[in-house]
């Protein structure tokens, strides 16, 4: 059992949590683009969002006395994915009313916004241990986990696909709507210069509304993924946070595309390195990387570039 | 150092204008406190400086004049290391037969040379006494350090005196004496531009970098403002001026350089730049200026009858 | 809750009439009611209800995991949010009217305030309640029970001490640290290794004694400090904050993983702190008071030196580079440099009272969480970056109310509160209870527009091309 046997299911596995880095990194790099501030309480979106949807899911499922099959289960997983988008979104718009808007208003000093976050993260943190315990909660998959085919000797099994396949198509929809809509100009308008866009008739407070309530949706889908494949915990957020926040500054921060390739980067870098080191010492890859790029290059595998979708 | 050259003697040294200038390789024997050769500088596609050479002779007044966007805080900011240009070099000279480079050095250590700057926009530390800003120039040599402070070693107490004099000292000079435990936030415009100056000179420079020391000042404050420079040049601190009021750059500044679309056109005496036809196209302008209200005044104040002293920011 | 902090006054608000003249209690009435009704007046009725349901929310039983809604239901679709909605009427009602309260409350504060500020002018006044506060702090314990003394070392003394080192960070430097708990670790383990060959797997050769180990564990603290801080410091500073979370989570991962620090079971048997010296012995043991007092004495050694640093050109170098990093950069202010000074500093002493922690009482890694760290950050805003005495004063009062309310409030909720302490905090007084008076010159000059109020480094602008 090499390292040469194992490269493919550690590819795939890597690839499988690195979709789901990208998919939180980009909440991040979105608010990075347009307030220049890292979101402190972006890991708490994703844990209600996994909350959210990993509770509604589990009712459809629970309706089920055996598994439910075909068109079944893409429905539970869709309502799951919806539910858990939602809560992330409802999660982001409080957020930034309550703890971002005040602050703005104010024209306060950054570090009283990462304050804030902070506080923030602890009430949600706290709160969702208080409102559904502190501990690990699970959900039955809707549907049977079995092995779909083969990448050369690697097992790609339902879960995986059904992850990447979801985080792929979000990223695109995501890229699709920054680089070509109308709104994501105006979010490049107000990440390039904020006060030149406001004279340009951007509502510049709509737009920061709606990049956190997008990096929400995308957060709380993902996190309904994560609950879905592992469990949702009132902690859970962190560690994935610290890890997309990592894949945003290794991709370039405020960089749409780098925020996907620092996460599937990271993804697969940590997946090799749980290999080699011991897997109880993964999370510290994902540490170190950020060290790494700090020092070597702080700018990015691709560049920050607020403001350009790529 | 002794006053070797104050403001007054021309010793223009005509560099042709015309892309990069070649490089003056003339008057080798010349003591430059600053030799700063083919400087460029982009951001992006944009080109800021574009091969700039700037001789500046000790002890002399040397003023950096040109239309808005000419390059002249770019050129400051490659000289006190806050960008770093592309291209060329710059080697600064605190006494004669001393000369560092200073590309690729971090501010503060430029400034522990001897390069003390002002700021076109007053950047003071707001919350922060007069003095107390002062003091933060001042002691920058000082060298006890937080187990000293913390000890409070008599080194400390004694450093921390005279730090405390000569900040007044200096408010002295710039004529803040009674503004000394202000806010520095509180003062008037034309106050803070020469606590600015103030604190500047805190840090023992050889040389100042004086960042449009008379925009937002009033006419009396200008003549107050020429005579500190005097003053200032005559204690053998070399002064870089960049300024847009030609009556106080043509009555202190010995020599003028000046720039156009990162370049420099013309460098001589006051008198002598007066007359290049490349100055008074650059200024007068068939380029649509984009400089604001450039076009009306210092064409008027270049040939020296204007000097209004209505300043455009 | 944004809409409480805009102006809340509503445009048809005539000038409140003297309450004296006749008519004037029917104006006032007519006037509050437009204030209440109006279209903002009834926003902030929304505003307010919610805080209310979040209150009632936050007070109410727990939930669980197979009910999702159980405890919302419990909690609000309940008689007890009769209550909450009363609060919530009362602070709407607070709020709607304010503005016209307002003439009278700021003639009131006029008159309170100018012997107050008077008072401040002369030097003596801190002093004398610094002594005052002090003979407090000493004859205290004298009054409690063994149980509240215990706390006032672990809960209180320790948490002030380790915001004092965090007020260097915070308050003085400007900069955020979120792992600041690691040093605290470093230092525990770091006693745990070298006075006893039992309390953990890895061990020194020779058992000192702990008072032996504070110098080791403040330097080791401080290099770890730098090893961390150098490579991030160099960039925009809220990549700090992210950097020292995720080294508090490492610390924490390793101290439960690694066999040296035996795992979460955590070290048992470090020797309490003992004095050999010219014939004196003594031996800090079970009672909480030695400790106590110990720790006293430390924080008030800790208060005075970093007093004097903050008024050394040091401080003032801190409050050039919070104010305005490009020109401290520009008269001569090694920033860098000096951002990691504070950075060491305020790990040395998380490292140091590590020291005095581990040698009193058994630890494991659960100890340093990342709650932890926060907490500390939250004493530190709630009692006022910047000011020594407020962070002391901030444990005190979060870390009192958190005893005083052990039975009231369960252990594992009271993180809501001070999540929402730091929140309401940033919103309506940044600069905590007690502020330190230039940070909140600078809080507010920053929110002018003049200067700034952090070291977190402007965002990449047209600069970075060419640096």
């Amino acid at each position: 059992m090499g390292f040469v046997h194992q490269f493919w299911q550690l590819t795939i596995d890597g690839l499988m949590s690195g979709s789901l880095y990208a998919v939180i990194a980009l909440g991040y790099t979105l608010v990075y683009g347009v307030l220049q501030l890292i979101n402190f309480a972006h890991s708490e979106v994703f844990m209600l969002g996994a909350f959210g949807g990993l509770f509604a899911a589990r009712e459809l499922v629970n309706n089920f006395s055996d598994t439910p099959s075909g068109m079944a289960s893409v429905g539970i997983v869709l309502v799951g994915l919806a539910v858990g988008a939602l809560c992330g979104a409802a999660a982001a718009f409080t957020l930034e009313r309550v703890a971002y808007r005040p602050l703005r208003k104010r024209n306060a000093p950054r570090l009283a916004y990462l304050i804030s976050a902070i506080g923030a993260s602890l009430f949600a943190v706290n709160m969702a241990g208080k409102l559904w315990e502190r501990q690990n909660v699970t959900m039955e998959l809707p549907f049977t986990n079995g092995t779909v085919f083969h990448v050369f000797s690697a097992e790609v099994n339902t879960k995986t696909l059904v992850i990447i396949l979801v985080a792929a198509v979000m990223l695109v929809l995501l890229d699709t709507l920054v680089a070509r809509t109308r709104l994501g100009q105006s979010i490049r308008a107000v990440a390039q210069d904020a006060d030149t866009a406001t004279l340009m008739g951007v509502n510049v407070e709509r737009v920061i509304l709606l990049t956190f309530i997008i990096g929400g949706l995308l957060a709380g889908a993902g996190g309904f993924l994560y609950a879905m494949t592992f469990s949702a915990s009132n902690n859970m957020g962190f560690i994935p946070g610290v890890k997309a926040f990592t894949a945003a500054v290794l991709g370039g921060i405020g960089n749409v595309r780098g925020a996907m390739l620092g996460g599937i980067v990271l993804g697969l870098v940590e997946s090799y390195g749980g290999y080699v080191f011991q897997a109880s010492y993964k999370d510290v890859i994902a540490f170190l990387v950020l060290v790494l790029i700090l020092m070597v290059r702080p700018t990015g595998l691709l560049g920050e570039r607020l403001g350009r979708a790529a | 150092m002794s006053k070797h050259r104050a403001a007054g003697p021309g010793r223009a040294v005509l560099v042709p204008g015309g892309p990069g200038g070649e490089s003056p390789a003339g008057d080798p024997g010349a003591d430059l406190v600053v030799d700063a050769r083919d400087l460029t500088l982009r951001f992006g596609g944009v080109t800021s400086l574009d091969g700039v050479t700037l001789r500046h002779h000790r002890g002399e007044i040397l003023a950096v004049i040109g239309p808005n966007g000419a390059g002249k805080t770019s050129l400051f900011n490659c000289l006190t290391g806050a960008y770093k240009p592309q291209q060329g070099s710059v080697a600064f000279s605190p006494e004669p037969g001393r000369s560092h480079s200073i590309v690729g050095k971090t501010p503060h250590s430029i400034t522990k040379l001897g390069v003390a700057r002002t700021f076109q926009n007053i950047r003071l530390f707001p919350a922060l006494s007069a003095l107390e800003n002062v003091q933060i120039g001042v002691e920058m040599r000082q060298r006890y350090g937080s187990i000293g402070a913390i000890l409070g070693t008599p080194r400390m107490r004694r450093e921390e005196r005279s730090g405390v004099e000569k900040s007044i000292e200096l408010l002295e000079l710039v004529g803040l004496r009674h503004r000394v435990h202000e806010l520095s936030a509180s003062l008037p415009y034309g106050e803070q531009r020469r606590l600015e100056i103030a604190r500047a000179l805190g840090t023992g420079p050889k040389l100042l970098l004086l960042d449009e020391p008379a925009a937002g000042t009033n006419p009396s404050e200008k003549l107050e403002l020429a005579e500190l420079i005097r003053t200032i040049a005559g204690t053998g601190v070399s002064v870089l001026l960049i300024e847009h009021d030609m009556r106080l750059v043509m009555s202190v500044a010995a020599n003028v350089t000046v720039l156009n679309f990162g370049r420099v056109i013309a460098h001589g005496t006051p008198a002598e730049v007066q007359r290049d036809p490349a100055v008074v196209e650059a200024y007068l302008g068939t380029q649509d200026d984009d400089s604001v209200g450039e076009s009306d005044a210092p064409a008027g104040d270049l040939v020296g009858n204007g000097g209004t002293g209505r300043d455009q920011h | 809750m944004s809409t409480t902090s805009a102006t809340p006054a509503t445009p048809s608000v005539a000038p409140t009439p003297p309450p004296s003249q006749p008519g004037g209690a029917a104006a006032l009435g007519r006037a509050a009611a437009a204030a209440l009704f109006s279209l903002a007046g009834l926003r902030q009725l929304g505003v307010c209800v919610l805080i209310g349901l979040t209150l009632a929310l936050m007070t109410g039983p727990n939930g669980k995991a197979a009910e999702p809604l159980g405890a919302v239901r419990h909690a609000i679709l309940a008689p007890r949010i009769v209550t909450y909605l009363i609060i919530a009427a009362v602070l709407w009602l607070l709020i709607a009217l304010w503005p016209l309260a307002r003439p009278l409350w700021s003639m009131g504060q006029a008159a309170a305030r100018g012997p107050v500020t008077a008072v401040a002018q002369q030097r003596f006044a801190p002093l004398g309640l610094n002594l005052a506060l002090l003979i407090v702090a000493i004859i205290m314990p004298m009054f409690f029970s063994n149980a509240a003394v215990t706390w006032m070392v672990d809960g209180v003394g320790i948490y002030a001490l380790l915001a004092l080192g965090l007020n260097v960070v915070i308050g003085y430097a400007g900069m955020l640290d979120l792992g600041y708990i690691a040093f605290f670790a470093i230092g525990a383990y770091t006693t745990a290794y070298f006075t006893s060959k039992t309390a953990i797997s890895a061990h020194f050769p020779v058992s000192l004694n702990p008072f032996f180990v504070f110098p080791i564990a403040f330097v080791l603290a401080a290099v770890a400090g730098v090893l961390l801080g150098a490579p991030t410091l160099r960039l925009r500073g809220d990549y700090l904050a992210i950097v020292t979370l995720g080294f508090g989570e490492i610390i924490q991962l390793i101290a439960n993983n690694s066999h040296w620090t035996n795992g979460p079971r955590g070290a048992f048997g470090v020797p309490h702190l003992s004095i050999h010296l010219l014939g004196i012995n003594y031996s800090w043991k079970l009672d909480p008071k030695p400790y106590y007092y110990l720790l006293l004495a430390i924080i008030v050694l800790v208060m005075i030196a970093f007093g004097r640093l903050e008024r050394s050109r040091i401080g003032r170098a801190w409050a050039a580079i919070r104010e305005d990093e490009i020109a401290a950069e520009a008269t001569g202010v090694p920033t860098l440099r000096l951002k990691l000074l504070a950075f060491a500093i305020g790990a040395s002493v998380s490292g140091f009272a590590g020291v005095l922690f581990a040698s009193k009482q058994f630890f494991n890694p659960q100890i340093f969480s990342l709650q932890a760290s926060f907490l500390v950050v939250t004493i530190v805003i709630f009692g006022g970056m910047g000011n020594r005495l407020g962070v002391v004063v901030g444990s005190v009062v979060l870390q009192g109310l958190a005893f005083y309310l052990r039975d009231k409030v369960p252990a594992t909720d009271r993180f809501i509160y001070f999540g929402a302490v730091v929140i309401v905090m940033m919103i309506f007084r940044p600069q905590g209870i007690v502020p330190s008076r230039r940070r909140k010159r600078e809080i507010s000059l920053a929110e002018h527009g003049v200067g700034h109020a952090d070291s977190l480094g402007s965002a990449p602008t047209s600069e970075s091309g060419a640096r």
